[in-house]
């Protein structure tokens, strides 16, 4: 038991008067309320990580089952957006980090510039995932018992758009929301949703992003040439005239029984990490909201602390999520 | 019972990156900002590293490279972005433990997954022929 | 030790106008967004309560059912969405959540000498979380029922045309309401105990929560992603769990019970950390063995994980895990053997005192020592080839679940009823209602033991005519059990009526909860409360006028004003 924390709050028994208003009633000092706080995070992180574990099994006893079925299945996957997205996340970390120190050092300023730097990236991750979705249902790559690979696209467009229709709905509701806030003069409101809605548009970046990279990615010699590539162009566009996978995908006998099984793993894996995204992007937000207030203090910035471990944590299921999906031979 | 003496003099350890341009409370630990874009840098450049090395036919190997690489990167996340270096003793217990546990769940769960596989792979085969064969019952 | 104990009962300042917990602020708003611990302790206890009547009820009817071979009023199809149901409910509504939630979220922060737990506004989270567990629990049965039993195995439950989503999501919602309890619980043992409550002043009821925090973080997850799976695998078809699209049926139980057999521990440890208070208590002798007994708690959480195999073993699961699991599972009967060894040597030369919580123990002791030993039938290979899947296994378990973590539960209401609502209950009922309830039991499953190595099948609505006197018997004893329990209830209630007011110590227990006032004020404790040996009775005298104990230390003059409560019967 030598590893086990002793209280703090033990030593100091002399701080019964002055109860600052960011301390809770329960707890001695602010040290112990941080401490705490912290220790629930960790655990709360600790159950994430159990969570996601079930996820991990499933896709090594599939991969270690049925290893030609991720051979097949991974080149349509693009490697160049799966590293694109890992450079946004790990960007985003860099600026939660910072945020931490800011918020530690009582620079309000810088603390809402990285809290708002650290959202716009969440979008922009969320609008670039919103591409790969949209093109693998394009040619039906969809979970196992929905799985039909064709040759051609269908819907097309269609599929992005309303993969993107919630978004472009918080946008214009945040956009609308600032317009408001200033017309009534609510400052603390403008300020908030102004940034918000800043941040979201990054989700329409992300979106571009996810035409462009690969495009520019696929002139480097490394990498197949991808289905993806071809999605802005025409809607009823016909693959089978293009490069390798195109070929492999218009061979329907081809691809090996069960490849559905690889993108329902992918799906679940990757969804349930978008889903843990927009839970941060929900508790970002909160943090900015509380930042504009001024609610932190030199003995107070535990919620950015506790944040900021759960959206590192997110980042670390990706780090992992990116070989394991992408990078495979 | 390193945790207290940690929490007395939360900077022993690391004077070396700058803090202290503002005052600021006793268990706090700024991160310096030449260590968070340092600790940034060599994440980005382990990104570049494992998509090269995707690039080269490894076999079998590829799998280890990139798993490594993931956890180095994993590494100095939970390191230095969550402090988890400078934090209680306590936190990175709970944190390894719980790695532990996922390594059980993850390893006789995949000891044992091989053994169904024929029954599987029957069950797939009869699905297969029963109704794609004789689709009309 | 018992010097420093005494020091410190002044308990509340204005002990002449005391308000208690449950009459500082009324109105149902005051309940319904409190924060207060104990409050959400007591919604806690009715809503599992009422979870249990829903589940004994279900029992009933099930039991009802099986007197006689042929169908007397339910219908095969029926009869499994009851059995499902009867599981269900009771597994994740009641047992999971009695011990640690009801009497836990109680006891834990005043125990500690706490004024509450660490995070509060989470605790309440974790009380809705149930109830919306509750509701959606509800709704399946409402939508449908649900057939596929507790353990929604696939592919059965992928293919049945049952609520099986709305259940899922029930359990998945439940289950994160018992994580967040859990890991309130650590955050608060670990950094909120006051000067002077090291690791080894805990009271082993702690040390049981604690234990049982560690599985619910950690395994409890595990359910979550598995039951997300599933109801993926049911409205999507991801087919993880579909042998049809190449899926593998059988790891859905690597998952299912890489949860659920730690979940046992989480049924059973909080219940463990009862009798330890209550057997040291009523025989007032030092507990013997305190290390022992709080190492085993965490043997117990931590070597519960190791053994989830032992279920799977005619499941096709390969005989190199099979024989580990086997071996294993027979490591968790060491500390659960040193716990009971430990209980019956506190015993040993005490002055033991029968009063109804000491009663529950010892049928804890007697009935705990059956299911436990009857469980290495199961443990062991050649023997659960044989026996998987008959009345021997339902008769395990509920010799564990009911004779164990039910009776313990009893056992810690009647103890902490008087702390919890400052009424005593008339004795000499209870004592009669845990009589009837204790015979009750073995009349309910010990025939069950016969019918099941006989080869009667569980889950089967219609059986041979051979097994019919046992069933007979069976469903005879889970009458006596539910009027047994209607007893106890109807004896609990009748105290918050017309009970006489109790005092701060009724049993003379030295753990810090006798400490405060019967029924506790708001905050537990106005000063934090300086701590001694929690088994240590020696300052203890019991006063006449007051009905109760008071610490009345040696060598300093005793601290009397410390007794909130006047003498009024
Ligand atoms: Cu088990």
């Amino acid at each position: 038991m030598a590893s086990i924390v002793e209280p703090e709050a033990a030593a100091t028994h002399d701080h019964h008067g002055d109860h600052p208003e960011f301390l809770a009633h329960h707890f001695e000092t602010p040290q112990q309320q941080y401490d705490t706080g912290k220790l629930g995070m960790w655990l709360f992180l600790i159950q994430e990580i159990l969570f996601f574990s079930g996820l991990f099994v499933a896709y090594a006893v599939y991969r270690a089952n049925h290893p030609e079925i991720f051979v097949y299945a991974h080149q349509f996957l693009d490697k160049s957006l799966g590293a694109f997205n890992t450079v946004v996340l790990l960007l985003s970390s860099l600026t939660m980090a910072w945020a931490v120190r800011d918020s530690q050092l009582v620079n309000n300023r810088g603390l809402i510039r990285n809290l708002a730097i650290t959202i716009a990236c969440a979008f922009l991750f969320l609008g670039v995932k919103a591409v790969e979705y949209s093109h693998k249902w394009d040619i039906g790559l969809y979970w196992a018992s929905k799985f039909a690979p064709t040759a051609e696209h269908h819907g097309g467009s269609m599929i992005l758009f309303w993969l993107c229709l919630p978004f472009i709905l918080i946008s214009v509701a945040l956009i609308a929301a600032t317009v408001v806030s200033k017309q009534k003069n609510y400052e603390q409101g403008y300020r908030f949703y102004g940034i918000l809605a800043l941040a979201s548009v990054a989700f329409f970046v992300g979106v571009g992003c996810g035409f462009v990279v690969p495009a520019v990615a696929g002139s480097d010699s490394h990498g197949p040439a991808h289905v993806e590539e071809h999605a802005g162009e025409s809607d009823h566009h016909v693959v089978a005239t293009h490069a390798d996978p195109a070929h492999a995908l218009a061979d329907d006998v081809e691809s090996p029984r069960n490849a559905g099984i690889f993108f329902s793993i992918y799906y679940v894996m990757t969804g349930l990490h978008a889903v843990h995204i927009i839970g941060g992007v929900i508790a970002l937000a909160w943090l900015l909201w509380r930042a504009l207030k001024r609610q932190f203090q030199a003995e107070y910035f535990g919620p950015v602390d506790s944040v900021g471990l759960y959206w590192h944590l997110v980042d670390l299921v990706w780090i992992y999520l990116f070989p394991l999906l992408y990078l495979i031979h | 019972m390193a945790d207290t003496q940690q929490a007395n003099h939360p900077h022993s350890a690391h004077d070396a990156h700058g803090h202290g341009e503002h005052a600021h409370a006793s268990f706090a630990h700024p991160m310096a900002p030449r260590m968070l874009l340092g600790v940034f840098a060599a994440l980005i450049a382990l990104t570049i590293i494992t998509v090269v090395a995707a690039n080269f036919p490894l076999g079998r190997w590829e799998i280890v490279v990139s798993l490594t690489i993931a956890t180095i990167k994993a590494s100095l996340v939970v390191l230095f972005f969550m402090h988890l270096w400078y934090d209680k003793p306590f936190n990175a217990l709970i944190f390894v433990a719980s790695l532990a546990f996922v390594a059980l769940f993850l390893g006789i769960t995949l000891i044992d997954s091989r053994e169904y596989q024929p029954e599987i792979e029957q069950r797939t085969i009869e699905h297969v022929t029963t109704e794609v064969a004789a689709p009309a019952q | 030790m018992s010097a420093t104990v005494a020091t410190q009962s002044a308990p509340h300042p204005q002990a002449d106008a005391p308000t208690n917990y449950l009459t500082v602020t009324r109105g149902w708003r005051s309940w319904a967004f409190t924060l207060d611990h104990k409050r959400i302790g007591v919604m806690y206890l009715v809503a599992v309560l009422s979870a249990f009547l829903l589940g004994g009820i279900m029992a009933l009817i099930l039991r009802m059912e099986l007197v006689t071979p042929t169908r007397l009023f339910l219908s095969e199809d029926l009869y499994n969405h009851m059995f499902t149901l009867h599981g269900a409910v009771m597994t994740f509504l009641f047992i999971i959540p009695s011990i640690p939630a009801a009497l836990g979220n109680f006891l834990l922060p005043i125990m500690l000498g706490a004024k509450d737990l660490a995070f509060p506004r989470l605790n309440l989270a974790s009380f809705y979380l149930w109830v919306a567990g509750a509701i959606f629990f509800l709704l399946a049965i409402v939508l449908g029922g649900l057939d596929t039993g507790w353990t929604f195995y696939t592919p059965y439950s992928t293919t049945t045309n049952t609520s099986v989503v709305t259940a899922t999501i029930g359990a998945f919602v439940l289950g994160f309401s018992s994580i967040f309890t859990g890991l309130n619980f650590i955050a608060t043992i670990n950094t909120m105990r006051p000067p002077g409550m090291t690791w080894f002043r805990m009271p082993l009821f702690l040390w049981a929560l604690y234990a049982t925090s560690i599985i619910q973080v950690l395994a409890t997850p595990v359910l979550g992603i598995t039951l997300v799976l599933l109801a993926a695998e049911r409205v999507l078809g991801i087919g993880v769990f579909d042998p049809k699209l190449g899926g593998d049926p059988v790891l859905f139980q690597h998952f299912f019970w890489f949860y659920s057999h730690p979940a046992v521990y989480i049924m059973i440890l909080p219940a463990m950390g009862v009798i330890s208070e209550v057997v040291s208590v009523f025989s007032r002798k030092h507990i013997f063995g305190y290390r022992f007994i709080a190492y085993s708690s965490i043997a117990i959480a931590l070597l519960g994980f190791l053994v989830w195999g032992h279920h799977m073993f005619t499941s096709g699961q390969s005989q190199r895990a099979a024989i580990i699991f086997s071996g294993l599972t027979f490591s968790v009967s060491i500390p659960s053997a040193i716990k009971v060894f430990n209980w019956l040597t506190t015993m040993y030369k005490g002055s033991i005192w029968l009063a109804t919580p000491m009663c529950y123990a010892l049928a804890f002791i007697f009935l705990f020592g059956i299911g436990g030993l009857t469980g290495l039938f199961l443990g062991a290979l050649a023997t659960d080839v044989h026996l998987h899947d008959t009345y021997f296994v339902v008769a395990h378990f509920h010799y564990v679940m009911m004779g164990g973590t039910l009776i313990a539960f009893l056992a810690g209401l009647h103890y902490w009823w008087p702390k919890m609502f400052g009424r005593m209950y008339h004795e000499g009922w209870a004592q009669l209602a845990c009589f009837i309830v204790f015979v009750g039991l073995n009349l309910t499953f010990f025939p069950q033991f016969i019918m099941g190595s006989r080869g009667m099948p569980r889950r089967y609505a219609r059986y041979d005519a051979e097994f019919q006197p046992f069933h007979v018997m069976s469903t005879t004893g889970a009458l006596l059990l539910g009027v047994g329990l209607v007893i106890c209830a109807l004896v609990l209630w009748q105290s918050l009526r017309r009970g006489r007011k109790a005092p701060a110590n009724p049993w003379g227990g030295a753990t810090l909860e006798w400490h405060c006032a019967s029924p506790p004020p708001l905050e537990n404790f106005a000063v934090a409360p300086t701590v001694g040996d929690p088994y240590d009775f020696d300052g203890l005298v019991y006063k006449g006028e007051e009905e109760g104990y008071v610490f009345e230390p040696k060598k300093q003059p005793a601290k009397r004003e410390a007794e909130p409560e006047p003498a009024t019967v």
